[in-house]
């Protein structure tokens, strides 16, 4: 097999992996190999862990030894043939199960660690799962073509979007499914809105936006203040709320029109924390860092979702539970979702969206065509501050309470990371994006085998846990990190990065070319 | 065509200075372009070529002087509604939108007209430069340099203008696709009666093509003429074509 050929021969790739481990070993030693403790008497003492030090370097060796023998140099062998496709995918199943058994028995080999043993369990299942996802999407690939996935994929997205509250309460029940639908759903729903809104300046009209969170932080309050102020409508302040955010990103964008790339960046950044500390600072208006409470919460046309007679439940004949409520803003946030993912689209059809993705190519062009560069800013600034408002009234209605501790750079930098590694401009990009970040972070909460441990039935072994006090969701950054550094690597240009053309040429089949040519038309 | 421009200068550049930040690059420069017309400006690198082809679009702005088009003084109007009164240009380095199709490309250049004659514009455009259709659903930026440059003329000629800007469109292509690109230029000011105003440093190529040409040496034009003049000029010979055509 001319495959076999391209790829690095056993000694040198066990050589390479050597090297590999050997600078591992020289980052790990000031890093790992002691911790600081203090002793019985309260003085800090140093105590070793070389232990850590050797597996941290036992699983570089391993795992550059798997990458350097079977994944890099793999596109060197000719693959057009579907047979020697489907084999590259049993071939990379076989790699996976090997992969997951050697951590399982580095797993084993570590046990009398104690706390390692965990760490490794850990790590085996994550590359168990993975792999376990790359074999799917690989089937998938392979049996119905790439591009017939790509077409199916919005589709199954939404449908599964729509059926997730059903789905939540069969399998977790009326009570249990609360969390799913709010934690997972909703929160998951407003960040897809978040990173569509930014998802039109960052990824449509290329003017990097850092301080986006401002926007969700105007319509927030917009929506608190003149709700309780003004006991007007959620139905009537929700666009009202849009207007306002949309003005302010006309407000941004007016001293940035001058500026690209960085210098953009950082006048963004500063524009969302000044709205911050006038949220915080301004305690007449906004009540500072002690938020506002008692918000009013949206009701079915009209009927409040509470206990009361006339509350939802009672007009429906219902049991009372706040899952009607929860159920009821799921499906909000999604056609709110839906509607701006529908404005999107259909803008991006139109001169305007067209000028904001020719702005984002070549600024200097834009203007030689014709286009009104400073109009496109600002349109793009408003309409993406816009639905950054709607999500940002949303969240006010849901949530019940809102301070400014919600609305830090934290949220920009984390909605700016979902459009990127959704690959700019991409909405289903952006949406699976918020999906992994988003839905990651909570599902970090659900594990408690790593506080309790856990058992592996056949084997009849159990691994210990870390112990109560180990807090999964501490380590979120990190994974965050990680999760990007992979993705930059394998998708430098975000998960879904090829760029849909917003207009095709219809072949004029009555004039053949030839007779064109001709004619000079 | 209308035929209004018989009064004066499709064009005319009077008197223009430019600088940056201080240091002046164009030092008063007088130039016409008159209706149907190909004039070319040549000179070295960093002769003002460039800055004066910008300065007509309005950025850097003329510090001094007054540059009209058709009649209408566009000294201090915007780029953009330069661009809406029908000048268009093919600026240096192409410009092309990368990630935007050809077909895309072609549709942002007709911006100014608006859809109305766009399906035969593009199709006249594919006409003459056929390598555009083949490549229409390509991305811009996959395009070789010849094709670029084609996409970057075809995108201007996209809003029907009647005075077409050229900055070096040349520029580092092969000769035979220099030639291609020249000649496409020359059928566009026969049979369409297109004005053409076109920097160049490849001399021999745009003197031949011109009906006139400007000599420009440091941000100076020191010498005009017809395009045939020019070519047996022994100044211009001695400082622009010695060495072999390019």
């Amino acid at each position: 097999m001319q495959a076999e050929t391209a790829r690095m021969s056993v000694p040198a790739a066990i050589k390479d992996a050597l090297l590999a481990a050997l600078v591992m070993l020289g980052l790990s030693v000031p890093m790992l190999a002691w911790r600081t403790e203090q002793n019985m008497s309260n003085e800090l003492i140093l105590v070793p862990r070389w232990g850590a030090v050797a597996i941290a370097c036992a699983i570089v060796f391993a795992g550059r030894l798997a990458l350097s023998l079977f994944v890099w140099n793999r596109r060197a062998g000719a693959r057009s043939v579907r047979v020697t496709r489907l084999l590259s995918i049993a071939g990379r199943a076989a790699l996976a199960a090997a992969g997951a058994l050697a951590f399982i028995a580095c797993a084993l080999v570590a046990w009398s660690l104690g706390h390692q043993a965990s760490w490794i369990a850990i790590a085996a299942m994550a590359m168990v799962v993975a792999f376990l996802a790359l074999l799917a999407t690989f089937i998938v690939k392979a049996s119905i073509g790439f591009e017939a996935a790509r077409a199916y994929l919005a589709p199954a997205f939404l449908g599964f979007i729509a059926i997730f509250p059903i789905v939540a309460i069969h399998y977790a029940g009326w009570q249990g499914a609360l969390k799913w639908i709010d934690n997972f759903g909703i929160q998951i729903l407003i960040y897809v809105t978040l990173g569509w809104g930014l998802n039109i300046v960052v990824g449509l009209a290329g003017l990097l936006d850092l301080g986006y969170v401002a926007f969700y932080a105007v319509g927030a309050y917009s929506y608190a203040l003149l709700a309780k102020q003004f006991g007007l409508s959620f139905w009537l302040l929700m666009p009202l709320a849009a207007i306002l955010a949309a003005f302010w990103g006309i407000l941004l964008g007016f001293p940035v029109l001058r500026l690209r790339g960085d210098y953009l960046a950082i006048v963004t950044l500063a524009f969302g924390e000044i709205i911050r500390l006038v949220l915080i600072n301004w305690v007449d208006f906004s009540n500072g860092y002690a938020g506002i409470s008692g918000i009013p919460r949206p009701s079915f046309f009209g009927i409040p979702f509470n206990a009361d007679d006339d509350g939802f439940s009672a007009v429906f004949g219902l049991e009372f539970s706040p899952v009607y409520r929860t159920i009821f803003l799921y499906y909000l946030i999604f056609c709110l979702a839906l509607l701006i993912a529908f404005v999107t689209t259909r803008l991006r059809r139109l001169p305007i969206g067209r000028a904001w993705e020719a702005l984002r190519e070549d600024e200097i062009a834009c203007r030689a065509l014709g286009i009104n560069t400073v109009n496109t800013k600002l349109t793009a600034f408003a309409i993406g501050a816009g639905f950054g408002g709607l999500a940002g009234s949303f969240f006010a209605a849901r949530q019940g309470f809102i301070s400014p501790e919600s609305f830090v750079f934290m949220e920009s930098a984390m909605i700016l990371a979902i459009v990127v590694l959704g690959g700019m401009g991409s909405l289903i990009g952006c949406a699976m994006a918020a999906i992994l970040m988003i839905g990651g972070t909570e599902l970090m909460r659900e594990l408690d085998f790593l506080k309790t441990g856990f058992n592996i039935p056949g084997l009849g072994l159990s691994i210990p846990g870390f112990g109560a006090d180990f807090d999964p969701t501490q380590y979120r950054m990190l994974l965050f990190g990680l999760a990007m550094v992979l993705i930059m690597i394998w998708k430098p240009r975000g998960l879904i990065s090829t760029r849909e053309p917003s207009i095709f040429y219809r072949e004029k089949k009555a004039v053949s070319g030839s007779l064109v040519k001709e004619g000079h038309g | 065509m209308t035929a209004t421009a018989s009064a004066g200068p499709l064009l005319a550049v009077r008197g223009v200075k430019t600088y940056y930040g201080n240091i002046i690059a164009l030092k008063g420069v007088d130039i016409d372009v008159r209706q149907g017309e190909i004039v070319t400006l040549i000179g070295a690198n960093g002769a003002g070529k460039s800055t004066l082809m910008m300065t007509i679009f309005g950025n850097p702005r003329a510090r001094e002087g007054a540059i009209t088009f058709a009649g209408q003084d566009i000294t201090n109007l915007p780029t953009h509604e330069i661009a809406r009164l029908s000048i268009a240009q093919s600026p240096e380095g192409r410009r092309i939108f990368g990630r935007m199709t050809v077909y895309e490309n072609l549709q942002m250049g007709a911006g100014v007209t608006g859809m109305r004659h766009f399906g035969e514009d593009i199709e006249k455009i594919f006409t003459l430069f056929p390598r555009l259709r083949e490549r229409r659903d390509q991305r811009g930026g996959t395009l070789s340099g010849g094709e670029q440059q084609m996409l970057a003329i075809g995108r201007a000629l996209m809003s029907r203008p009647r005075l077409l800007l050229l900055d070096e469109p040349s520029l580092g292509l092969a000769p035979i696709i220099v030639r291609g690109i020249f000649e496409a230029i020359r059928r566009l000011n026969r049979e369409e009666g297109l004005t053409v105003f076109l920097v160049e440093q490849n001399a021999f190529h745009a003197l031949k093509l011109a009906h006139r040409g400007y000599v420009m040496v440091n941000g100076v034009v020191t010498l005009s003429g017809s395009g045939r003049d020019l070519l047996a000029n022994p100044q211009v010979r001695a400082a622009y074509l010695e060495g072999g055509h390019h």
